[in-house]
């Protein structure tokens, strides 16, 4: 009761409203100027520490000893959760465990998938229809994606669209009216689906000789196999959304900045040895993963202000990703950056995206694929985002291919 | 004093550096194929990194156990090695003058 009748804070960038909105940059832009290490006193999750500015983010990401991800903490969202994968540990047992599970995206297994990632991004950009709308998201992101991740899984490519439903479970916003669970109970009880048939085929694949998909490594490995049954669920479900909302995302995001940045395009259409660098500042312009939180272990003093232990902190990748003093025009999709690969989207220090190089390939190849056939694509409106302060997400982008 | 950068795909490269450069910023600066240093010499991004050759492994120093350095080189998907080093974290010296690193397959 106090927390509603208390104002809410201005600058309390967690409210997913903003993100809905987009209108998500002035607030950040603000932060930055006047309060780059911001304490929000009052928010639904409660008091936390907004840290904004590129170096800031650098500095916390960098520092998992001052800076917890531990799920004893309460992990790496704002509102405390218990999953307790690799990701939400810090070194040297989170190294330990993340090391297990790197050949699944390790240089010779993406080689084995490039050829399958740009027959299928042809596929699907082929099936598309001409002079007719579409919508972008379902027909493009979401399909390449999840059948990316049905093939990490080596699971059942023609059941991917479940895939999708479980990672939307396990990602959606509980005040979001639109969000298929209300509790977190109903969340649970919505992955009990998605976890069963995972420890079947986990079972499985541990009668069979390894392969190359994460279910597989994930039963032939060790550590992971004397591990608890939650903890091999928490796994499953971090390489379900890591493998599918930042890459969706990034696809429905590129289509639209293109769209916004017309002479961006053109620019790649002249010259489709661009398309590595795009793909990265696609990445920073779109960042998909808008935040991750830590805990601190002790007191920090960080810009002029003294952090507390215990306190939450949150680093706004979104923010560090629009900080002028790194990125010129920061808002500006711009292919050629010199800088794009500097972004913040894949998180700095041991935690980084494991799968960023698998996500910077599948978005050029499409990009690569749509070059190749020369599609002269319409976008026909702004898209509507997911009421999500964790990832943002396109929901819909209406678009048309002119013949 | 020359650096030589190996890759499997890319071929041999020599180029000259300074004392006093780290051996991320002489990658960069000379376009070496595979050393896409992402984070910009943080120690923040492990895609710096390279196997140093076994004669030079002793002059450049291997990477201290427990660091941040271990931490990246460990949780990157490339291969670690005894000999791995992150670039960024290799400060140049006269008695590097003719090192030779290899870098990682598909880094």
């Amino acid at each position: 009761m106090q927390q509603i009748m208390e104002a809410a804070d201005a600058l309390d960038v967690s409210h997913p409203q903003i993100y809905r909105d987009d209108s998500w940059r002035p607030l950040f832009a603000q932060l930055r100027a006047e309060h780059p290490v911001y304490y929000c006193p009052r928010s639904r999750s409660g008091p936390y520490w907004s840290i904004t500015r590129f170096a800031d983010i650098v500095r916390v990401d960098t520092d998992p000893l001052s800076f917890s991800s531990s799920y004893l903490h309460g992990g790496v969202t704002i509102e405390d959760r218990v999953a307790a994968s690799f990701m939400q540990m810090d070194p040297p047992v989170h190294t330990e465990k993340r090391k297990n599970v790197t050949a699944v995206v390790a240089p010779r297994s993406l080689a084995q998938m490039e050829s399958l990632i740009r027959e299928r991004a042809g596929r699907v950009l082929d099936a598309l229809p001409r002079n007719e709308e579409f919508d972008w998201v379902q027909r493009v992101s979401i399909e390449l994606t999840s059948m990316m991740l049905a093939t990490l899984f080596a699971y059942p490519v023609e059941q991917r669209h479940k895939l999708v439903h479980w990672s939307d479970v396990l990602t959606a916003d509980l005040d979001d009216p639109e969000s298929p669970v209300r509790t977190e109970a109903e969340r649970q009880a919505g992955l009990q689906d998605f976890y069963m048939t995972m420890m079947e085929l986990w079972q499985q694949r541990q009668k069979e000789e390894q392969s190359y998909d994460i279910i597989s490594l994930l039963a032939h490995d060790e550590g992971v196999r004397s591990a608890s049954f939650d903890e091999i669920c928490a796994l499953f479900g971090l390489f379900l959304v890591g493998g599918n909302d930042t890459t969706r995302n990034s696809m429905s995001g590129g289509a639209w900045g293109f769209s916004e940045f017309p002479d961006e395009w053109r620019k790649l259409k002249a010259n489709p040895g661009l398309a590595g660098n795009a793909a990265a500042e696609i990445i920073r312009y779109q960042t998909p993963v808008i935040y991750q939180r830590r805990t601190a272990t002790c007191d920090v003093e960080l810009g002029d202000q003294t952090i507390a232990a215990g306190d939450k902190v949150v680093m706004w990748y979104i923010s560090g990703n629009r900080d002028e003093s790194v990125f010129k025009d920061a808002d500006r999709l711009q292919i050629d950056r010199p800088n794009a690969r500097q972004h913040t989207a894949f998180g700095m220090g041991p935690h980084r995206c494991l799968g960023a190089r698998l996500a910077e390939m599948q978005l050029r190849i499409l990009w690569e694929e749509a070059l190749i056939r020369d599609l002269d694509i319409e976008i026909l409106g702004p898209p509507t985002y997911a009421f999500s302060n964790l990832v943002r997400s396109p929901l819909s982008l209406r678009a048309r291919i002119k013949d | 004093m020359q650096i030589i950068f190996r890759n499997a795909e890319a071929g041999e490269r020599i180029v000259m550096a300074s004392e006093g450069d780290t051996l991320m910023h002489v990658a960069l600066a000379n376009d070496i194929i595979g050393i896409p240093g992402d984070c910009g010499g943080q120690c923040a991004c492990g895609t710096c990194h390279v196997y140093v050759d076994p004669a030079w492994v002793e002059r450049v120093g291997r990477v201290e156990p427990g660091s941040t350095e271990e931490t990246m080189i460990f949780g990157a998907p490339v291969d670690a090695r005894p000999n791995s080093r992150l670039a960024c974290q290799v400060n140049l010296i006269a008695i590097h003058d003719g090192l030779i690193v290899e870098i990682p397959e598909g880094q």
